[in-house]
This record gives C-alpha cells, structure tokens and sequence, in this order.
C-alpha cells in the first residue's frame, strides 16, 4: 500500500505535519509570521521595491488595520499574507506553517481552508446570483451540494441578505454586494479575514454596516486585517501598523476592538 | 470540484457568448459535415461501379480480342501486326475446359429497325441462349433466343422494353416481323430488364443469334466471349485454361485479353476505397481548421476571462480545476459540433440523393466514426493550450488587471 501508492502517502504526511503545527500554533497563536519580508517589482530597469523586509507577528483573533500613503505597500502585504502573491524573499509563516515551500496548488488549498478575501471592488461574478457567489468556492472545494445549499443560507442570513439570495449583483446596491462578497469569503470558514480597502466604494452608512459584520466575526474568533486609507476606519481596530515606503513606520495597539 | 459543477460552469460559460459558440460549433459542424459528403459521394461512386460489373452476372470470366495489358500492345501496333479476331470456334472450344459452364459468344454492332412506319436505330446484340442466364436477364414476354447451334443463324429477335413501348405500345409485339437493316425477324419476346449496365441500355436493345448478326454485320469477329466459371473458387483455373485454349488455336499468339469479374470489382475496389480515404483526409483537413479556430477563440476567451479566473483562483480554484474548465468547455463545443456536423452532413447525403438518384449516397460508418473522433481529439488538443495559459494566470495580476 505504501509502495503502491507514495504521492498519497506523502499527502497525509505533510497534512498531518501542518495539523500539529496548526495544534503549536493554538497554543502560542501567532497565526501569522513575518521575517524580513521584502517584495520587489521589475518595472523596465528600475528595481521597484514595494516591501523592504517586514517583520511582524500576528496573534489569532486580533483586528489589525493596515495604514499609510498611496505606493507604500498595503495592497502589496495584504496579497502576500492572502497567498496571492509570492515574496521576493523573506519568511512567512501561516499558521505555523511556513509558506516559501507551497507550490501553486498547496497554495490554493490553503487559501481555500485558512484564507477569506474581500477587495474594493467586490469581485463578484456578475452572472451569478448572490447564493451562487456565495457557493462559488464551495463548488471549488468539493463540497456536496445539500451542504453548501445550507451554508450559503446561514452565510447570507449572517449578513442580513437572505432576501436577496437570487439577485445578481447589478441588482445590489455597493453595501450589499460587499456583503455578499463579506458571506463569500467566510462561508470555507477561514481563520484569516483579510480586506482591502473595503469601505473605500462605500457611502458611510453602508460602510459601517460593512465593518459590523466584520466586527461581528472578529468578535467570534476570527483574525481580520484591514486596509484602509480611512483614518475612523483605522481606529475602530485594536491594534494599528503604519507602513511607509515597504516600511512598517508604527506599531501601535489601543486595545480597542479586542 | 464535482465533475457535475464543472460541466454546469463550462457550459455557462458557453452559453454567456453565443455568438462565439455558434461561430466554433458551425466551423466544427462544416468539418464533420464535409467528410460526411466527400466520402459518401466516394462510396458512392464504388458502389455505382461495383454494382454495374456485378449486375453482368456471376463468376464471370471475359475474353476480349487484344492484349492490353503490357507494353507489347504498341509494339504490336509499330509492327503492324493486328490481333487475331475471336471467332465461333473460339467460343465454342472454350467450353472445353472443365471449369467452364456455359459460354456466350457477343458481338456488337448499331442497325436501323423499323415497323409500321417507325424506324430508328439500335444498338443490335448478336448472342446465344446462354446469354439470358449469365446475365440473369429476365422476360417480361415470350421467350429468349432459341436454343440453336452457335453457328446457326435464325429470323428472330428479342426486344428491349422500351424498345418495344416505342414500336408497339400496349399491344404484344409477338409473333410481328420487323427490319432490321436489310433482314426481316420475328419478335419472339421481350426483356423485363431495364436499366443501365456497363453502358448499354438492356431496355434499348434488340438481341438476335450471333450468326444472324455475323450476316448482318457482314463480319467474323465477335466483341467478346462470356463465359461462366463453374464455381468462384474455379475461376482462375478458367482463365487459364481460357488463355490456354485460344492460344493454341491462335498459332500460340497469345493475343486475347481475359479478366475475371473477382478481379476487376477487386480492382474497382481499391481504387474507390482509396479515392474515399483520400477524400476523407482532404476533409479532415477542415476538422483541423475548425480546431485551430477552436483555440484562437479559447485563447481570446481567456484574455477576456481573465479577472474572473484570478478570482476563481483567489477563492482556491486549483490548476487543473481551471483546465479542466476549460476543456470541458472545448470538449462540449467540438462534441456539440460534430453532432450537428453529423446532422448537417446526413441532410447534405440525403439533398445528394435526390438530385443523383442514380447513385446510392451512404456515408461510410467509419468515416462518420473517424470525423466524430477527429473533431473531438482537435478540439481538446487545440483547447490544452489555453486551458494552460489560464491556469497559470497569476491570481493578484488577474484580479488588479494587470
Ligand atoms: N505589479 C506591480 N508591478 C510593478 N510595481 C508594482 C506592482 N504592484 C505594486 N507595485 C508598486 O509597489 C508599490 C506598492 O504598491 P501597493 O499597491 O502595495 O500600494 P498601496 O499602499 O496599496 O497603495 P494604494 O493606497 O494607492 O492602494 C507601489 O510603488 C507600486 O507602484
Ligand atoms: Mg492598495
């Protein structure tokens, strides 16, 4: 049976590896890990250099916001730490597990399993309808239909949209997409929320409604990032990073949030 | 991802550009349909061909003056020499080989014929009674040539059916005397078989016993001797013995050509299976095209799709979930398409049908098979190229557009 068959075989080794790590990783919680993270960018000769070695620990369930000025490399980080982009160097650790060793495809499991993204376009898929944006990774992930049927109702009753389960999205308003993308991007149940910029499409009131859910989930359990250009947005987070120029220029927790 | 959702999203993302998928399904449809029509009208053609030598009748063995075949045919011309003719005896000494059972000496000619102030003129065979059973000839009234010695020659004849509804109408022409060139003969009957057959009307023409027409014609030489081989098995040793015994009674000048029926359908055969298989290759050359297509689009849709796949891989779409999307979406459009290809080519055999009702119009199941396969293979193979190109798509460059 071992002979027969090692790729599976070695599947189950390196899963059971990153569950002991995820059992380590309960205990001390530092869900995410950097060190000395750079990321830099070829633009014809000119070496851009987007992240100049980031070192940052993030506990599990903190609400972090992420500030700085337009090009100081906010958008750049959040990818990184959603497995969206690849650092040029450095380390990174999610979940204890150490991510410079993932291929593409161990890098979609784990954004499947740990990850929720949300943007500032929402990103949905204009065809589908909410519930099937909302099943969209889901139907990615395998799950059998009954479940997912189920979890999308609780998702979007999670974000007081259950009445508009079968409108596309041009038939939402900006809040309410956010929403659905809010129900999309925890429906796999993730460990880390992370948003960018995700009010900045938003009138106030819709906003705010946007960041109670978000709030909400933290509250839960879950660990939420958010990038914003928003100063009211910014402070309602425990703890707050300002970067400058791929620089982490301040680190500073209020406690707010927790 | 479940087999069931992969075919439900490529086949949504089919139907979101119909244009597109009317475009790709009509090139791959036009392909299909094209072999359909090129080979059928190959098979066609050989079965035309085939059925004309095999309506001659069975196990047939044909001597023709001449020889034909090798280069010693010009030579002979250059030399001056011509061949010997076939004659009666001929004939008649062929049936001494003992795989030979019956033998119908022919000879050809065209004569005016004319009754009740109706003339017109015919292609006239000279033949004996055997000629009926070789080659399954059927009356529709009164009898066939007598039984006579070879050589004897006699006042009768037997009339093709349309022949006999040009000269005599409803009424039995039986028993009437008409002229054929400067002789008079008694209709004794009439053919029930019509048709065409190796070029000759049978409806059109008037048989009278090869000695007559030897008068008639003034003339020796018969057109051909036609004999029947006992058995399918015997019919090479026929030939030879055939070759055998008119060499011998021609001074061992071995001036006649035989073939056997085998033979030339074999010969027949080949020839139009090539021609289809040749014509199925031209056509499969469209199938290609129609796949090249298949990926030009593919890859227009990908650029297209591109925010949509980063996101599908942001949500955790693995490599080969997205190529599996894609090809599945290539595999739907060419199998969507050879089956309406299929369709549009079965209409285009059936129009063939009714405008060449001569001809008997099938497609080949193999072709039909091969097209299918072709279409399929060149549209998956066609489709890996971009489903790769958007499986490797960078999930952040595709959502930020870059
Ligand atoms: N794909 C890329 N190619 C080249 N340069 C890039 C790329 N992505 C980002 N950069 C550069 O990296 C730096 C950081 O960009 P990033 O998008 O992270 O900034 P940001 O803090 O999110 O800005 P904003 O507030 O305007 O969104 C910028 O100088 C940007 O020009
Ligand atoms: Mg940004």
């Amino acid at each position: 049976m071992k002979a027969s068959r090692p790729a599976r075989q070695l599947y189950v080794i390196s899963s059971t590896e990153s569950l002991s790590d995820r059992a380590i990783a309960e205990t001390s919680k530092p869900i995410i890990e950097l060190k000395g993270l750079r990321r830099e960018f070829q633009v014809g000769d000119e070496l851009v250099h987007a992240l100049n070695g980031i070192d940052l620990q993030i506990t599990a369930g903190e609400y972090v916001s992420i500030m700085g000025p337009s090009g100081s490399g906010k958008s750049t980080l959040l990818y990184i730490l959603g497995l969206l982009d690849v650092p040029t160097a450095g380390g990174y650790r999610l979940a204890g597990v150490n991510t410079a060793q993932m291929n593409d495809d161990e890098r979609a499991s784990a954004r499947q399993r740990d990850i929720g993204f949300i943007f500032q376009s929402f990103h949905l898929v204009p065809r589908m309808s909410a519930a099937e944006n909302v099943e969209l990774p889901m139907t990615l992930a395998g799950v059998a239909p009954d479940e997912r049927r189920e979890r999308v109702k609780q998702a979007l009753e999670g974000v007081a949209l259950a009445d508009r389960a079968g409108h596309r999205p041009d038939q939402l308003s900006g809040g309410q997409r956010q929403r659905v993308a809010i129900a999309r991007a925890i429906v796999t149940q993730p460990k880390v929320l992370l948003a960018d910029e995700p009010t900045g499409n938003l009138d106030t009131a819709s906003g705010d409604e946007v960041l109670h859910i978000m709030e909400a989930l933290n509250q839960q359990g879950l660990t939420l990032i958010v990038v914003t250009h928003d100063p009211d947005v910014g402070e309602r987070a425990g703890r707050h990073i300002g970067l400058h120029d791929g620089d982490v220029a301040s680190d500073r927790v209020t406690g707010a949030g927790e | 991802m479940r087999a069931a959702d992969t075919a439900r999203l490529a086949a949504e993302s089919m139907l979101r550009y119909p244009l597109r998928t009317v475009m790709m399904l009509l090139a791959t449809s036009i392909g299909v349909a094209s072999v359909l029509a090129l080979t059928s009208l190959g098979e066609g053609a050989r079965r035309f061909v085939t059925g004309e030598f095999s309506s001659l009748g069975t196990n047939l063995v044909i001597v023709m003056p001449g020889k034909t075949e090798t280069s010693g045919g010009g030579l002979m011309l250059l030399a001056g020499e011509t061949p010997r003719d076939l004659t009666l005896e001929d004939a008649e000494a062929v049936l001494r080989s003992p795989y030979v059972s019956t033998v119908a000496p022919v000879m050809v000619g065209a004569a005016p014929i004319s009754w009740g102030g109706l003339e017109r003129e015919v292609p006239v065979l000279g033949s004996t009674r055997s000629l009926l059973g070789i080659r399954h000839w059927n009356m529709a009234i009164g009898d066939f040539l007598p039984k006579l010695d070879m050589d004897r020659a006699a006042p009768v004849c037997v009339l093709g059916g349309v022949l006999r509804r040009e000269f005599f109408g409803d009424q039995s022409p039986v028993g009437k005397w008409m002229r054929i060139g400067d002789r008079r003969c008694r209709v004794i009957g009439v053919l029930a078989t019509e048709g065409r057959s190796v070029g000759i009307d049978v409806g059109e023409i008037v048989v009278i016993p090869v000695a007559s027409g030897q008068a008639l014609f003034n003339s020796p030489s018969l057109f051909r001797i036609i004999a029947q081989a006992r058995s399918r098995e015997t019919m090479d040793k026929a030939k030879a013995d055939m070759i055998r015994i008119i060499k011998e009674r021609h001074y061992g000048e071995e001036d006649v050509t035989v073939i056997t029926q085998d033979a030339v359908l074999g010969t027949f055969d080949t020839i139009f299976n090539a021609l289809t298989m040749a014509l199925a290759g031209i056509a499969s050359i469209s199938l290609i095209v129609a796949g090249v297509l298949i990926m030009n689009v593919m890859l227009v849709a990908v650029s297209q799709r591109t925010e949509e796949i980063g996101l599908l891989k942001a949500l955790g779409a693995k490599r080969r979930q997205i190529i599996a999307l894609f090809l599945t979406e290539a595999g739907f459009l060419s199998v969507t398409g050879a089956v309406a290809g299929v369709m549009f080519g079965y209409t285009a055999v059936f129009i063939l049908r009714r405008v060449f009702p001569a001809l008997d119009f099938t497609p080949p199941l193999w072709a039909v098979g091969a097209a299918f396969g072709v279409a399929i293979v060149s549209g998956l193979l066609f489709g890996i190229l971009p489903a790769r190109r958007a499986a490797r798509l960078e999930p952040v460059a595709a959502l930020t557009g870059q």
